[in-house]
């Protein structure tokens, strides 16, 4: 027997040892006609073993089926705490957080920016006492939540603390994920308050005070959707997303934080969009690529601070107006893709999207659609069922080499520092110019005809605009939230508030204290979101970017 | 009028940041030989006012993705109004159906949803234009 088969054998008893300690949900394994199935097929590589092409466990989805976790949020905290009860009744195993514009670049209902963006496009959080609503009657130590916030991430993260503590949840009870990935607000979504160094130094304080306090939290969630979503391809979400993930590593290690410690508790969220091969073999990339510079570039040797754990959510940027109902079809074969992926979560787009916030139903046909997938397909029995076609293997190969080549250009760009690199390609306008190429392009194509969008340029017959029943948030909810910031306002201690307020700028001058305990004590004493971003302001500035077209 | 080219102020009124679209929407209008400013993110009312007065534009062009047009869209044509501008306001975004007419009541000149060609971009631009400057 040769060395090379030897190893094979190796690596497939490695891998039977692992899988037998895994324990197994309860089901038969077979096809719908009986036909008993492998939990894995193939000779070489097998899932759970480093680089983790195949999945980061090694029984996956046969254990656990990926966490269907529907993004919710809209009107009053009150609004959004009864869909998060209905959500969790319906099946749904975690709860994600969408708040409105206001509260993600870190301004009050009251603010003159917030006119007309109250609760429109996610719920409306203020104080702590928005937080107490939001949460009410529901067990923290019980459910994982998932709170999608940026540039103010640190405040919200404190409330959430301090509601939990209010019912006797401890910090490290707390399960669940801040998205907290600043990086990528420069290059896509635009959402900062800070420039991009003092906001580093805000993440770096959340990831030592998480690491430390909040064992089950993961306190940054690496994200390419918006990425995507702004217009990348497949390949610069792949590469900006784990670039940025390098640079918190980079940022992190400088702190003198433990590589093993928190790469333990790093995220990922990516796009699932309908291109279906090409977003396989970008997510068997994904983990391959991160598992090679965790142990490699950044000294990992804990294999769990190698792995690539990701949520995944299907592409918004590809839902059309035109035909909406459609879109359960899209969303379906996105949410397959996620899963031949091998996602560890999965939100679900509503048809309805390209259009409004998603009603009700259609919020339920979306986490249906995903349900089929996980129960009804029978993907969920063999883990990478892809794995070792030629085709699906190459595409894994292709995307990885074209990261490499933008990892390439950014640590030449940061004298051998991606964080760097990262830092003077959001000054140059690399990133966004990347970006914004790639969408003109990609219009371009859908406008010449050269590539056909269903109901949009192809196809087109059979819309009913008249049909459509659309969610709409009246300016009553506006009404209701100014309201109850004032009475909150009133009713709150004001020397309290101004004591801690400067407590927080006293300690944002200084680099060598952590944040997170003095927006912890603020928020308990109903200060505001956007006092507490004012009382960092006045020492970390704001940004403005350059309007590049 | 006869050879001038024609200037289009873009913007982001306000918090929302998505500016894919309208990112997109520059580039169309360049294509079709118009003079586009764009003048990025977070803008405001008076900003953008400001803008159309200095480059003496002949439209203004808003992009809305975050369900504030209704709120936003009339504050911006009162403030155009209220400047003695006499320039058409487009705005493109994520705009239901039901919600163009009232648009249009309170002094929008056109909507251009999603999924709109290069073509009625550019048309819808330089329809709105040439109406004005007929009127």
């Amino acid at each position: 027997m040769g060395t090379e088969e030897n190893q094979e054998l190796n690596a497939r008893k490695a891998w039977e040892l692992e899988y037998q300690k895994a324990s197994l949900r309860d089901s038969n394994f077979e096809t719908m006609s009986g036909v008993p199935v492998e939990p894995v097929y193939g000779d070489d590589l097998f899932p759970g073993q480093y680089p983790y092409t195949r999945g980061i466990y090694p029984s996956m989805y046969r254990s656990r089926l990926w966490t269907m976790r529907m993004f919710a949020g809209f009107g009053t905290a009150e609004d959004t705490n009864l869909r998060f009860k209905e959500l969790l009744r319906n099946g749904g195993t975690g709860l994600s957080t969408a708040f409105d514009m206001p509260t993600l670049m870190g301004r009050d209902s009251d603010s003159e920016w917030s006119l007309g963006e109250v609760g429109r496009a996610g719920v409306a959080v203020d104080t702590l006492a928005d937080m107490e609503d939001l949460f009410a009657d529901i067990d923290l130590s019980q459910v994982s939540t998932s709170m999608t916030i940026n540039g103010p991430a640190a405040t919200l993260l404190a409330m959430y603390v301090a509601v939990a503590e209010q019912t006797g949840v401890e910090p490290h009870q707390l399960a669940g994920t801040i998205q907290n990935d600043i990086l990528k607000e420069y290059q896509a979504q635009k959402e900062y308050i800070y420039p991009p160094r003092p906001s580093m130094r805000i993440v770096t304080d959340m990831v030592k005070y998480t690491t430390a306090e909040m064992p089950k939290w993961h306190p940054i969630s690496i994200s390419g959707y918006h990425i995507r979503e702004a217009g990348s391809t497949a390949a610069q979400e792949l590469a900006f997303t784990l670039a940025n993930g390098f640079s918190y590593v980079e940022a992190a290690i400088a702190a003198g934080q433990n590589v093993n410690e928190f790469g333990k508790r790093l995220s990922f969220f990516f796009n699932s969009h309908s291109d279906f091969f090409e977003e396989i073999g970008k997510f068997r990339a994904a983990r391959r690529i991160w598992a090679r510079w965790m142990k490699e570039r950044y000294g990992a040797t804990d294999e769990k601070a190698m792995l690539c754990r990701f949520h995944t959510q299907t592409a918004g940027v590809s839902l059309t107006a035109q035909q909406p109902e459609i879109n359960i079809a899209r969303v379906g074969i996105q949410a397959l893709a996620a899963a031949l992926g091998g996602t560890q979560s999965l939100h679900t787009d509503s048809f309805d999207e390209a259009l409004a916030l998603p009603t009700e139903d259609a919020a339920r046909i979306a986490l249906r659609t995903q349900q089929i997938v996980a129960h009804e397909t029978g993907v969920v029995n063999v883990a990478d069922p892809l794995g070792g076609s030629p085709y699906v293997e190459w595409m894994t190969d292709e995307m990885e080499r074209q990261a490499e080549a933008i990892f390439a250009h950014l640590d030449d760009l940061g004298n051998g520092s991606i964080l760097e690199g990262t830092f003077n390609g959001i000054e140059n306008g690399y990133f966004v110019g990347e970006i914004a190429d790639a969408a003109y392009r990609f219009e371009r194509e859908v406008n010449s005809g050269r590539r056909i969008i269903v109901g949009v340029n192809e196809f087109t017959d059979g819309d009913n605009p008249e049909d459509r029943n659309l969610l709409r948030i009246g300016a009553e909810t506006e009404e209701y939230q100014l309201k109850r910031l004032n009475d909150v306002k009133t009713k709150r201690n004001q020397e309290h508030v101004n004591s801690a307020l400067s407590e927080i700028t006293a300690v944002a001058s200084d680099p060598t204290r952590n944040l997170m305990p003095a927006i912890i004590a603020a928020v308990k004493t109903y200060a505001t979101e956007e006092e507490i971003a004012n009382a960092m302001e006045v020492v970390f500035g704001t940004y403005v970017e350059k309007a590049i077209v | 009028m006869g050879d001038h080219q024609q200037r289009v102020i873009l913007a982001k009124l306000g918090l929302d940041g998505h500016d894919r679209g309208i990112k997109v929407v520059a580039r169309i209008l360049r294509d079709a030989g118009m003079e586009v400013i764009y003048l990025g993110l977070r803008q405001t009312t008076a900003s953008i006012v400001a803008a159309a007065e200095e480059e003496d534009a002949d439209a203004i062009g808003l992009s809305m993705h975050n369900a504030g047009h209704l709120t936003l869209g009339p504050k911006m044509a009162e403030a155009i109004t209220a400047a003695g501008l006499d320039i058409p306001l487009i705005i493109g975004g994520i705009v239901p159906d039901e919600d163009v007419e009232e648009l249009m009541n309170t002094g929008i000149a056109a909507v251009l949803g999603p999924g709109a060609s290069a073509e009625e971009v550019v048309a819808t631009v330089q329809d709105a234009i040439s109406a004005r400057d007929k009127a």
